[in-house]
């Protein structure tokens, strides 16, 4: 009962800020006028429709989708790792992203591409860095073993990242390239949440079925393993599924960091560590959250400010005041 | 908690290790149902070796091991759980789940890769606290509980576990000396209740207090050495140990008198010289 208690709060403070964040941007909407649109009734600004459909709504669903998916991707790698300081790059998804979305914009492709190449690299990076771990890790900690290679992996595309900056056009590509590695949703589309939210939920129901098994999971793989886990499967349904959730909504938002790490974290404050609570509040906060600081990014400036520095502006001294918090007691 | 037949586990002249190198050779032992076998030996004799084995994370270099006559490696992890539960020596978790849910987890393997437990799990899992004598422990955290405590919620969660077997791992290392005389009665009512139980322990009195026999791991061999009384001789436990041990029976003043063990210390320490 506390559990449904606690979605039903996040729900409500999720709607409530879609409502709000409806009426704020370049064209100012009233909430009377947002209450007239959505119930049809009359007094109606003739462009509100417009806005509302062909602008603001597929904003801010992706914004809640992107935010909710990074989350429970996050969520779901601290639950596998044991680790709450693990977040959803950890296995290389980032970098892999931003090197496959910037070869795509280096080479001129189209906004379809770049995001399909965005999604494959992210995911390439994740597949080395299991294979490597693989070839290595023969009877030793493999979960170490695997974190390890996620660095790896990171760095190396990282690198390459680095060298498709260093040769890329400094007036055209380059800034594009740069504001595609901050962050942004200003260049969404319905389609593209037509491909992305349905890849998100695929992803996310073998998440919810194997949470309980994912609890088990917290003393260890040996000892879950000795409880009758299958301990391989559980590690393969968790990278497969959260590795595909954060590297579809990558591709089309660019990298944002923190959301992963901080919002399971704070989420985790308010259920516990039972993943079959923490997974649904970690999503809705972060959709939350996500929603918040989009808001902020098309709304603060004359220009869009990328969302991957609000993230980390708003992300450092939370995560500071948070691990304050938590060395006064356990996680 | 189990019920019907009893089962037998048996390993027969089998060599144990990692990558073809035998830690353990020609390791004898059986273990049968409401039967406790304490398991001695020195640091770094073969012990998580032969556990690792016994719980299917390493295969048997050679030789059998076999359950109810089934050989081990014929069991998928998820059979061998129903089996042989676990009670690890050290046990951490980063999350603070409650003990009522850390003793859930025992019944991992009665439910299926997407299953939730029930209302039948959650009843056994708070039979197995209350068998334990641990009931007041349900909604604390796991994390913030003592060492004492710990042991017995894993005692508690392999309870719920209902395997026919089950090993643990010195369970009352680290415990103060009250808590320990709770662990080991507490697993010797376990033995009424038909689980065979192997237990690794480095009090030679504990097997004196509770053990049906002895298994004695040393110099890479596994030998079952029979019942506490007759294996536990000041040579034996001076092989083992390699230091002076006496072995007294104590008086039978009410209770039955039993054998208990004290090293010589040897010296001119502080009362030495008196």
């Amino acid at each position: 009962m506390k559990g449904i208690s606690i979605i039903l709060l996040c729900l409500g403070v999720l709607a409530t800020g879609l409502l709000l964040s409806l009426g704020i941007g370049r064209y100012p909407v009233s909430p009377a006028q947002i209450l007239a649109w959505i119930t049809g009734g009359s007094g109606l600004d003739g462009n509100v429709p417009l806005v509302m459909l062909q602008i603001r709504m597929p904003r801010l669903v992706a914004a809640v989708a992107v935010g909710g998916a990074l989350a429970l991707s996050g969520a779901s790698y601290q639950g596998l790792f044991r680790n709450p300081m693990v977040s959803p790059d950890i296995l290389g998804v980032s970098s892999g992203s931003g090197f496959g979305a910037a070869l795509a914009i280096l080479l001129s492709l189209p906004a379809a591409t770049v995001q399909l190449m965005s999604f494959a690299g992210g995911i390439t990076a994740v597949l080395v860095a299991v294979s490597i771990s693989k070839y290595i890790g023969k009877g030793r900690d493999s979960v170490l073993v695997l974190v390890l290679s996620g660095i790896v992996v990171s760095s190396l595309f990282g690198a390459l990242l680095s060298m498709l900056k260093y040769i890329a056009d400094p007036l055209d590509k380059l800034p594009a390239i740069t504001f595609w590695l901050l962050g942004s949703l200003v260049d969404i589309r319905p389609m593209d949440l037509a491909v992305v939210l349905p890849v998100v939920i695929i992803a996310t129901i073998p998440l919810a079925l194997v949470s309980w098994k994912l609890n088990v999971m917290s003393f260890g793989e040996e000892e879950a393993r000795s409880l009758g886990v299958p301990t391989g499967v559980m590690r393969a349904v968790i990278i497969v599924c959260a590795t595909m959730v954060s590297a579809s909504v990558i591709s089309v938002c660019g990298i944002i960091g923190w959301i992963g790490l901080v919002v399971p974290h704070i989420a985790r404050f308010l259920t516990g560590p039972d993943h079959r609570l923490l997974f649904p509040v970690s999503f809705l906060f972060g959709g939350t959250f996500m929603l918040a600081v989009d808001t902020i990014a098309r709304s603060a400036a004359s220009v869009e400010i990328p969302l991957g520095i609000i993230t980390a502006v708003a992300g450092a001294p939370f995560f500071i005041w948070i691990m304050k918090q938590s060395s006064q007691k356990s996680w | 908690m189990v019920n019907g037949s009893s089962s037998t586990l048996k390993m027969t002249g089998a060599s144990l290790g990692y990558n073809g190198h035998a830690i353990v050779r020609d390791a004898d032992l059986v273990i049968r149902s409401g039967e406790i076998i304490c398991l001695l030996g020195q640091n770094g004799a073969g012990k998580t070796t032969l556990f690792r084995t016994l719980l299917g994370l390493v295969r048997p270099i050679q030789g059998g091991i076999t359950i109810d006559g089934r050989d081990l490696t014929r069991f998928s992890p998820r059979e061998l759980a129903r089996y042989i539960s676990w009670v690890p020596q050290s046990h951490s978790t980063p999350f603070p789940y409650k003990v009522s849910e850390v003793v859930l987890f025992g019944r991992s393997v009665h439910l299926g890769m997407f299953a939730s437990p029930g209302q039948r799990d959650r009843q056994i899992a708070s039979e197995c606290l209350e068998l334990l004598g641990i009931g007041h422990l349900a909604g604390r955290s796991f994390t913030e509980l003592s060492g004492g405590e710990r042991q017995m919620v894993m005692i508690a969660r392999a309870l719920a576990q209902e395997a026919r077997f089950m090993i643990l791992d010195e369970p009352a290392s680290n415990l103060d000396f009250g808590n320990q005389v709770r662990v080991v009665q507490k697993i010797r009512d376990l033995g009424m209740r038909s689980i065979g139980i192997l237990m690794a322990t480095h009090h030679p009195d504990h097997a004196f207090m509770m053990a049906s026999g002895v298994a004695v791991l040393e110099g890479g061999r596994l030998v079952q050495a029979g019942s506490p009384d007759g294996a536990l001789t000041p040579e034996m436990l001076k092989r083992i140990y390699g230091v002076e041990v006496q072995v007294f029976d104590t008086p039978p003043n009410g209770h039955v008198g039993r054998k208990v063990c004290a090293p010589v210390v040897h010296g001119h320490g502080m009362y030495g010289n008196l």
